[in-house]
Formats: C-alpha cells, sequence, structure tokens
C-alpha cells in the first residue's frame, strides 16, 4: 500500500479525486493506532492526517481549543494541563489493548468517538465536540458547528463525524469545549461485592448528589478480592464531605477505604484504559455498552456459556469483556446475550478472519442501516473512504 | 414582512377534501382539525408575525397512528409539519396551505421510569415541566430549562436542540437525550438509540436531534434524568460596565470555577424585569449577572465567597447573596420572565445568535449602534457562560415600517455573531427566521452536505419543507 501523507486540503482532495477516478478506496488514519480496529478493508492506498498537526485556537477563559486532525492527543493534554484544563471526556488510550504503536491523533479520538470514565457525568466526546472541518468522499471541504458552546444553526453534521470512523470524511479541524481540571481527586472503594451488588451500589451512587465522576467495578479475577470504586474530583474540602456523605449513604454495602489522590489517579487510567485486558494476546475483547442495571444478568448468561474476564465501568453501563479467540457461534452467544439486554456490542480486538467473517460492529436493525447506507452515500458516494470498515456496504 | 413562503402546490390545496376523507379513516374523528375557526389556533408559533392556515391538522394518539398518517401522506405527496406546543420563536412549527399539522400534543405520556439507570421514557408530546415534575419526589430532574418549558414539549426541544439557563454545566438537549423511536416519511417506525449511554453505528441521535422535523416525525423519547443537586444558591452582581461583568466572568472560569448558570442583562433588560418582577435588582448599574452553584451549604459557602472575591477584583458595584428560597426565587423570577415583562411594554423580537464570550464587549457596542441607526431600542438579557446572546429588539407590531426595521437590525445582529466567530442561533433554531442568512454562516458545500443527509431521510422533501435552507439552491439528492 502506498502511503500519502498531506500536508493540506488540496492534497487530500487530490488524492480522493485520484481514488474516485481509478474506482480504488482510501484507508484514513491518524498514525494508525486503532488500525486494527474494525472490519479489515482492501484500501489502495494509505491517507495519514500526521503531515496536518498542531492547535489552532485555545481561549481558555472561553473553554475551547481547536486542533488540526493530525495533532497528538498527548500535546493537547499537554497543552491543556499547563493552564488547569482538560478534555472533559477521558479520552482512553487503545494502544495498550491492541498492542499498537504511534501517537494517538485528535482526528482518531473523534472519529472513533473515545470517552473514558468520567464519560458518565462529562458526556462523551461527541457531547464536548462542538466543531468539525473535513474533507468528504466528493473531495469537497465542508465546516459544522463552530467554536461557540451554543449552536442549533443547521444539521448537527459535526457531532455524527464522532463515530464514522472514516467514513463519512477525512476530518482536518476538530473543536472541543473543555473543563477546569479538578484541583484534586480520590476514590472511595468498596470491596467483595458480585456484579449484582456492585451495580446497586454504584446505582446508588451516581443517583446522590455527590458528583461521582467515576463508577467502575473489578471483579474477582482481576484482583485477588473484588473492587468496586467510586472516583470524586473537585476542591478539597468539598472531596471530604462527598466522601463522608456516599460511605454514609451505601454503609449497607459493607466498610470502604479512600484512596488517595497518586494512587487513585493511577487505578482510573488503568480502568480506563482496561490494562488488566491486555494479555494474553491471543484472546478476543469485547465492549459492551448496556443499561447498567441490565449489565449483571447478561454477564451471568455470557459466561454460562463461555469462559470470560470482565470488568464494569461506567457504573455498568460499560463492560469489557476477555475470552478465548471467538469463533462464529462465540460471538453468536454474546451477540445474543447483548440484545437481550438492549444493549450493543464492539468486537475490539480479534483476528483480521475473525473480524472479517463475523464483523465488529453491532448488527443493525434493517431500516437503520438502509439509513446508514444512504448516510455513507450523501458524504461519500464512490465509496471511497474507509468503505466497509464500520459495515459492509457502508 | 420579509419572510417568503413557497408558492403553496394548488393540487394538493384542491384536493383538501379527498385528503382530509383518507386521514379520517385513518384516526378518529376528534383527532382531526378540520373547521376555519379551530384551524386557526394552529396557524403559527411563538413567531405570530407570520401566518399560514394549514391545510388540515391531525392529532394522533399512537405511535401506530403517526405511522399511518405518514404512511397516507407519503403515498399522497402531502406535507407535514410536525408541531408540539408551538413555542417556536423561530417560526419552526408554522405550517403552508398545502401541508398538515402533525401535533403530537395528544401523546404526553410519561412510558417508564428507570431511577436505577436514571432514563426515563416518555412521548413526545410531554412538556418539558412534567418530565422534571414526574421524578421531583424522587429528587430527580430533566436538566435543559428552556424559558418556555411550562408549556413546550420535549418533542420540540429534539427538534430545536433546545438550551436553557442551566446547561453551562448539563448541556443541552442534544446531551440528555439517549434515544428516540421516530417514524420516517414513509411511516417506517425506527427506533435510534436506547438506553444505553451510547447507541451502535452512526451517531442518527446527533443529526435528528436539532433537525427541525425534518428527518421524522419522534414520538417517543429515552431521557437521561439527573439527582438534584442538596442545594443551588445565586448572587446578584451589579456592575459599572459591561466590559467589567464580562472580564468577571471569564476570570471564574479561569478560576477553574463552572458555576450551573451565569446570566447577563443590560440596563434595559434590568429596568424593565425590575418593573415587572420587583426582584429587587440594582438600577443605578450599566450590567447584572447572576451566577447560580449548587452542593452543600457548605460547598455553596466556599464556591460563593471565591467567586465574590474575583467580582470584587473585577470592581463589581453590587452585591447581593441569597440568603432564602424566597430570595434565590425573587433572583430568578426578573430573569426567568425577561420575555413576559419585555412584551408588556413593547412588541419585540427575540434573537438568539451565539458569540466567543471575549467579543461581548464588543458585540454590545455594535448592537446599540446597529439598534440605533434604525431608531431602535435593544434590551439584552445574555447566557453569559456559554455567550448564547438573546438581544430584545422592541418595536411595534402595528407599524409595518417599524417591523420591517426590527427584522433588518435583527438581520444585522444575526450577521454580527457571525463575524466574531459564533453563530446564528443557539438553542431557537433556524425555522423560517433565519433560513434565508444561512448563507452568512455556511458556504455552498456546507449546505449543500447538510441538504444531502437531509434527502436521505425524506428525499421529496415532504417533511416541514419551508424551513431551514434557503428557499432557491435547494439540493434533493
Amino acid at each position: 500500500m502506498t502511503a500519502l501523507i498531506p500536508t493540506c486540503d488540496d492534497d487530500i482532495i487530490e488524492a480522493i479525486r485520484l481514488a474516485r477516478s481509478e474506482r480504488a478506496s482510501i484507508a484514513v488514519e491518524g498514525q494508525g493506532t486503532k488500525r486494527e480496529m474494525g472490519r479489515p478493508m482492501q484500501a489502495k492506498r494509505v491517507l495519514s492526517m500526521r503531515g496536518m498537526s498542531g492547535i489552532t485556537l485555545y481561549e481558555p477563559a472561553e473553554l475551547v481549543l481547536s486542533a488540526q486532525a493530525g495533532t497528538p492527543v498527548a500535546e493537547v493534554e499537554a497543552t491543556l494541563a499547563a493552564r488547569g484544563q482538560m478534555l472533559p471526556f477521558e479520552p482512553m488510550d487503545y494502544r495498550p489493548l491492541l498492542g499498537s504503536t504511534g501517537e494517538p491523533t485528535m482526528g482518531g479520538l473523534t472519529a472513533a468517538n473515545l470517552s473514558g470514565p468520567r464519560r458518565i457525568m462529562a458526556g462523551a466526546c461527541r457531547d464536548s465536540l462542538i466543531g468539525t472541518r473535513f474533507i468528504n468522499g466528493r473531495g469537497e471541504a465542508v465546516k459544522s458547528g463552530g467554536r461557540v458552546m451554543k449552536n442549533v444553526t443547521g444539521l448537527d453534521l459535526a457531532r455524527t463525524m464522532a463515530g464514522s470512523w472514516g467514513t463519512l470524511g477525512v476530518l482536518t479541524d476538530v473543536t472541543f469545549k473543555l473543563l477546569p481540571r479538578p484541583e484534586t481527586t480520590l476514590s472511595v472503594v468498596f470491596h467483595g461485592l458480585d456484579d449484582q451488588q456492585a451495580v446497586a451500589l454504584m446505582a446508588a451512587a451516581l443517583g446522590s448528589p455527590f458528583e461521582v465522576s467515576g463508577a467502575a467495578h473489578l471483579p474477582v479475577g482481576i484482583d485477588r478480592i473484588a473492587m468496586t470504586l467510586l472516583r470524586l474530583e473537585g476542591f478539597a474540602a468539598s472531596l471530604a464531605y462527598r466522601a463522608e456523605r456516599l460511605r454514609g449513604l451505601l454503609a449497607p454495602f459493607g466498610r470502604c477505604d479512600i484512596i488517595e489522590q497518586a494512587a487513585s489517579t493511577s487505578l482510573w487510567a488503568q480502568i480506563r484504559d482496561v490494562r488488566w485486558f491486555c494479555e494474553p494476546r491471543s484472546e478476543a475483547i469485547w465492549r459492551i455498552s448496556v443499561p447498567p442495571s441490565k449489565a449483571p444478568a447478561m454477564l451471568a448468561q455470557i459466561s454460562a456459556g463461555r469462559r470470560i474476564r470482565h470488568m464494569l465501568d461506567w457504573g455498568g453501563g460499560l463492560v469489557w469483556i476477555s475470552t478465548a479467540p471467538t469463533d462464529l457461534a462465540g460471538s453468536e452467544l454474546i451477540r445474543q446475550a447483548v440484545r437481550q439486554a438492549k444493549g450493543h456490542a464492539l468486537l475490539v480486538r480479534a483476528s483480521e478472519g475473525a473480524r472479517g467473517t463475523d464483523g465488529t460492529f453491532e448488527p443493525l436493525a434493517p431500516a437503520v442501516l438502509a439509513l446508514s447506507t444512504g448516510l455513507k452515500k450523501s458524504f461519500d458516494p464512490d465509496h471511497v473512504l474507509n468503505p466497509g470498515r464500520m459495515y459492509s456496504g457502508v | 414582512m420579509g419572510i417568503a413562503f413557497p408558492v403553496p402546490d394548488q393540487a394538493i390545496v384542491a384536493r383538501r377534501d379527498e385528503i382530509i376523507a383518507g386521514l379520517s379513516r385513518l384516526v378518529p374523528a376528534d383527532a382531526l382539525v378540520i373547521s376555519d375557526d379551530e384551524r386557526r389556533a394552529f396557524e403559527t408559533d411563538a413567531l405570530t408575525a407570520y401566518r399560514k392556515m394549514p391545510l388540515a391538522v391531525a392529532l394522533p394518539s399512537t405511535t401506530e397512528q403517526v405511522a399511518a398518517i405518514m404512511a397516507y401522506c407519503h403515498t399522497n405527496g402531502v406535507k407535514v409539519v410536525a408541531r408540539g406546543a408551538g413555542t417556536s420563536l423561530a417560526g419552526g412549527a408554522i405550517g403552508q396551505e398545502d401541508a398538515i399539522i402533525l401535533g403530537l400534543s395528544k401523546m404526553s405520556k410519561v412510558l417508564d421510569v428507570n431511577f436505577a439507570d436514571r432514563t426515563m421514557q416518555v412521548q413526545a408530546g410531554i412538556t418539558n415541566l412534567a418530565i422534571s415534575d414526574h421524578v421531583m419526589p424522587q429528587q430527580f430532574f430533566y436538566a435543559p430549562d428552556p424559558s418556555s418549558q411550562l408549556a413546550c414539549t420535549i418533542g420540540g426541544n429534539i427538534g430545536m436542540n433546545s438550551g436553557g439557563a442551566h446547561c453551562l454545566k448539563y448541556g443541552v438537549t442534544t446531551n440528555n437525550i439517549l434515544g428516540v423511536r421516530m417514524v420516517l416519511v414513509d411511516g417506517t417506525i425506527v427506533d435510534i438509540g436506547g438506553e444505553a449511554m451510547d447507541a451502535a453505528g452512526y451517531d442518527f441521535l446527533a443529526l435528528i436531534v436539532g433537525s427541525e422535523g425534518q428527518l421524522g416525525i419522534v414520538t417517543e423519547a429515552t431521557v437521561r434524568i439527573l439527582r438534584l443537586a442538596e442545594g443551588a444558591r445565586p448572587v446578584l452582581f451589579g456592575f459599572a460596565t459591561s466590559e467589567e461583568a464580562g472580564a468577571c466572568v471569564a476570570a471564574i472560569i479561569g478560576a477553574g470555577i463552572i458555576p450551573v448558570a451565569m446570566e447577563f442583562m443590560d440596563k434595559l433588560a434590568i429596568e424593565i424585569c425590575e418593573a415587572y418582577a420587583k426582584a429587587g435588582y440594582p438600577l443605578d448599574v450599566e450590567a447584572l449577572l447572576i451566577i447560580e452553584v449548587e452542593g452543600s451549604d457548605a460547598e455553596m459557602d466556599a464556591t460563593l465567597a471565591r467567586i465574590v472575591e474575583i467580582a470584587k477584583q473585577h470592581g463589581v458595584a453590587t452585591v447581593r447573596e441569597s440568603k432564602s428560597a424566597m430570595e434565590t426565587a425573587a433572583i430568578w423570577k426578573g430573569r426567568k420572565s425577561a420575555f413576559g415583562a419585555t412584551g408588556r411594554i413593547a412588541d419585540y423580537i427575540c434573537m438568539d445568535g451565539t458569540i466567543p464570550t471575549g467579543q461581548l464587549p464588543l458585540v454590545l457596542r455594535r448592537m446599540d449602534e446597529i439598534t440605533k441607526h434604525y431608531g431602535l431600542r435593544v434590551a439584552n438579557v445574555f447566557h453569559a457562560g456559554d455567550g448564547n446572546l438573546h438581544p430584545l429588539i422592541l418595536y411595534n407590531v402595528n407599524d409595518p415600517e417599524e417591523a420591517h426595521k426590527a427584522e433588518e437590525a435583527g438581520n444585522d445582529i444575526l450577521k454580527l455573531c457571525v463575524e466574531v466567530g459564533g453563530c446564528l442561533t443557539g438553542e431557537h433554531g433556524v425555522g423560517i427566521e433565519k433560513r434565508d442568512l444561512m448563507r452568512f454562516q455556511f458556504n455552498e458545500a456546507d449546505l449543500a452536505q447538510q441538504m444531502r443527509v437531509r434527502s436521505v431521510f425524506d428525499r421529496q422533501w415532504l417533511l416541514n419543507p419551508a424551513k431551514v435552507f434557503p428557499l432557491d439552491g435547494r439540493t434533493a439528492g
């Protein structure tokens, strides 16, 4: 495959023009850290956005930042940290799970709609995304949204780009709203709960007024004793108060301990990146989004038919499963349990063969698939950009 | 007045009796509004300067009835304008002579509440406030709170991606909707999203929320509900200049504090609201900020102390911390009655641009010049934390020349918002009101891409067709 590294809009437009004339397709990426996700593609060329990099706007007093798509996420996070700010949605880093190298980019983060534990409080990547600029599959530069917090002018194409995995356009610029970095943080941890109890505890905590910014459960198997974690962030005095109130509210679930700032921060980074499932590399990784209260029964159903390791984030709304390499039957078992729980699953890590035959994204209802095919065509009529990465024909 | 409507399709108008007969086979008799007198109630919305008598009005009570109506209209080429409570300030629910109005007001039930997952399923015609009221006994609420929340429906909120005074912390409609049941133009019923925190495949919810009734008819929604904070308390600041008020807002955010609301009012708005609400607003200042924080008493004390300290560094002239629930209610009553109170002294058009907050002093000065140029007055209320402006341009509706000037002044103000890096509408929607200004914010490629997406859902442009996109240069496929 030939690699193209555009440095301006015109380079991208030319690459798309060429691909359309040759009826060939383009694999769009930043530095390729998530290349192994999604359905395998037979692209003639790779277009890497690493050549279009840099923060183009940062107004700390307005809580807004714009960056070119190829800007490393780390560069943005360091710039924000220097001014006591952050991306609200705590984007996860897939490199440990996928064993990939290179720097995740702002465009890649957007295309994959990457969110971390704080998603339960601050929303997903798409919720903070307020503007995008991209080149569509017709080779036209299109902008949507902007740099202001509230904007309902026209259809929200900007947010639609989040989670579209490069199939609708080549992102060139993204704009996010920001949050102040909390002064300090700690975690309240409960021990020895099963999935059912843990989800009930997390629901009680998230339904309290005490602003829990992370709620995860690490069952037996990750450590010797299960841990259920609630993260608090903010000003020190407020944290002490809220921790005390949570301790009282959740007393029926047993005694709890406090994990202080440094240890808490490192633990939540591990949760965010699902560090415990990196090895063995042969195992398949599933990411399941589900109504939290339905997670325990779903997990019971899956583990009845298959040996799995699992962990819960988002109060139970995000379930990670590591299991032996899936065959079609194994996939169907998981997909069926997920469907019954009204959730959806993404096969994150699997062999190229499995990703090709089984598909990786949640199968869609026929009417929604028809809309998806139509949407793809409206952006990229000749199926030039990442064709089939999400669904066959999309 | 300046906004054009498309020429009605006379072939459809001529078939009115046949179309009504067709619809009456699909829904009960009391679900159709046919007579002139009763239809008149659906002629306009909150943009009352414009009126169009609809062909007929259908008020279905189930998703299946909506599907049957849509299938009929699709087959017969009849246009459909969705309507919730008709509170659109942008004319989003105004119909046309060759279109039926599809009103969702009879579908106002709560279908399910799930406190464990903090979600709630409702029908589209339920009012915004009724959602919060339903879960208030358990201390939960639905966050977006547009000023019209007593009347406006969640379906309308979804159509316009409505905001409110408290979205600085909690986000707007698009951040608080998890799923919808929607009837497509051909009558197909689809579920988009659901009760999980994100959805599979493309983010269609992003497109549907804010689509102004052009992509389908939302009949049910799954919304996120949140636990109320332990307490909420506002502080009121008066400043001698709007520059100081603006700098104070920036400094608060710079200090790492995100209040739940930061509202700005200029001198004329202060006078109008104080005369009506007797909220105790200071009348000797040029700008007023209402800043609200949440938490326990001790947390609010601590945060407000920091905020007051910052305000003092920015030359605040008046500081009034609420000491009681009554005082809190009075402070908010003034702000929340801004539109109604203004309506008592004059007719007005309410603009809704958003600007980068750093541009506030410049924009206030330029707005003053613009309205003076047209010989008009403007009162400003403004969501200061997120830059969403609501200039109220005062005029006399019975004076056609002044009405025209008010529209011109409004257009100039919105162009100014775009010029300084903002947008035409922050939370009210485009409707017909800002339709012809879209080219100031978007170029042809931007608009064409939006229109192609619209056509994916509605190839024939039967759904709310006269809205959002300029009437000329429309792209079908």
